[in-house]
């Protein structure tokens, strides 16, 4: 018999190896949370600067308060699906705000910000059809990508006229195209070239979905992410975002202006077939769209926090993920050994960061990455900054 | 770029920086498996060889391209086809 574990075995030997060295990077407990930017973790009180939490807003007053009302009013779950058991008023209170907030004619929430690219993608894209994704695209699109049963293509990254060249190679084939980018992508936190990929669809028809996890609430004038600030909203067919970001809940969301939009939620299985929201989640979801779109000096407050500690990792002569200042900001290192040492160390110093290695990172990198949030204080930036000096830099 | 070389070289070649044990590589060389090569990495010299003989190879015929017999195979009638 073989057995079905004996392909995890490399899996298992590389997670011994990262416990030889003392450390469990991916498997660290928050015991206690103290504020959006602080938590107790083995016993010490940690700076999070890994978090996304963007906005800073899991402890919003109105948003705790909903989620009690919710919890009392209408129970702790919703017990199945939207298609089976129905809708709660919430659900589409929700996706009218948020509808609202994006400017587009309709909106679908969806219970994961993972299930939302399985869900649009699957639902947009089938089997004659051709998907063209980023290479650096997060493993749910890749995922709604499998999940649709299309054809796909794979495009350097961040490169129209890479992309150019395979819409060029499939010209003529039958079947419609989706092409899916990123607003920040969340390793590098580079942004997308919205412009340069926006100008091959005169060239070649296809329907662009952006995935906006990262930049929805945080880019464009009105928070609506990249498409927003790029001006380019009309040619983004499709967005898709998450609120585990900046809406500090869980659940995910897609948006467009099609007038058979609707009609995806009888196609899209992620949707269909698993458990709606929970009343909490959806009513602090409802509660946190209304203070992003009431509260945009939020925006300001994040922008100024990344500067500040895109600058301060600059001036201590790191190579950075990329030359965009997002709110999320790698630090490039050597290897894995030393990433991961170091990770431990920070981690001992009080500051908590995301670690990523490969094959979860563009081009084999091994990278240190902070994501900001507009609740960080101008001194937890610089304790940060401060302890990568220390930790990071040697000095 | 198209080439005249035999295919099996050209993805050889295309397999050197890959290889930096320097091992034999044949037809029956399983890429991933015996390159240790991560499935990113496999994405991305991929692409090196759609470029190179100017052909489209979906990520879903990937994923049931193992050897480099395989990969020869399917650039041989992707070539065909184009």
């Amino acid at each position: 018999m073989t057995d079905l574990f004996d392909k995890h075995r490399p899996i298992a030997e590389r997670f011994e190896r990262m416990m030889e060295l003392g450390v469990n990077a991916v498997g660290i407990t928050n015991d206690q949370l103290i504020s959006p930017t602080r938590a107790m973790i083995q016993g010490r009180e940690t700076i999070l600067a890994g978090t996304n939490n963007y906005m800073g807003i899991t402890f919003e007053k109105a948003a705790i308060e909903a989620g009690k009302k919710a919890l009392v009013e209408f129970g702790t779950g919703t017990t199945g699906s939207r298609i089976a058991n129905g809708s709660y008023a919430m659900h589409k209170e929700l996706e009218r705000e948020l509808a609202a907030f994006l400017n587009r004619k309709h909106c679908i929430v969806f219970t994961t910000g993972y299930q939302a690219n399985l869900g649009m993608i699957s639902g947009l894209a089938g089997p004659r059809d051709t998907v063209y994704l980023d290479a650096d695209s997060h493993s749910s699109i890749y995922d709604g990508c499998t999940l649709s049963g299309a054809k796909l293509v794979r495009f350097r990254h961040n490169d129209a006229a890479d992309l150019d060249k395979r819409l060029s190679r499939s010209e003529g084939e039958e079947g419609g195209k989706l092409v899916v980018l990123e607003g920040i992508y969340s390793m590098l936190g580079d942004r997308a070239p919205l412009k340069d990929f926006v100008e091959l669809k005169k060239k070649h028809k296809f329907q662009l979905l952006v995935d906006e996890a990262h930049s929805f609430g945080v880019l464009g004038p009105h928070g609506r992410g990249l498409a927003d600030e790029a001006g380019l909203e009309a040619e983004a067919d499709f967005v898709v975002g998450t609120f585990s970001k900046s809406i500090g809940s869980i659940g995910g969301f897609g948006a467009g202006d099609h007038p058979m939009f609707e009609t995806l939620r009888y196609a899209m299985r992620p949707y269909m077939f698993t458990a709606s929201s929970s009343p909490a989640t959806i009513a602090t979801s409802i509660a946190a769209v209304k203070t992003l779109a009431r509260e945009p000096e939020r925006r300001d407050a994040l922008r100024r926090n990344s500067e500040r500690l895109f600058n301060g990792f600059r001036n201590l002569g790191f190579e950075m993920g990329c030359e965009d200042v997002s709110p999320v900001i790698a630090v490039k290192c050597k290897d894995e050994p030393s990433t991961i040492m170091m990770w431990n160390a920070l981690l001992k110093a009080g500051v908590y960061v995301n670690i990523a290695l490969p094959p979860g990172t563009p081009n084999r990198l091994c990278l240190l990455r902070c994501s900001v949030s507009a609740a960080h204080t101008d001194a937890e930036i610089d304790q940060v900054i401060a302890t990568f000096a220390k930790v990071v830099a040697g000095r | 770029m198209t080439t005249d070389k035999p295919i099996i070289d050209e993805i050889c070649r295309l397999l050197a920086p890959h290889n930096p044990k320097g091992i034999a590589l044949s037809a029956a060389t399983d890429i991933p498996k015996e390159l240790n090569i991560d499935s990113v990495g496999v994405l991305d010299f991929i692409m090196e060889v759609e470029d190179t003989f100017d052909i489209e190879i979906p990520m879903n015929v990937v994923a049931e391209t193992h050897t480099i017999g395989d990969l020869v195979k399917v650039v041989e009638a992707r070539i065909r086809k184009a």
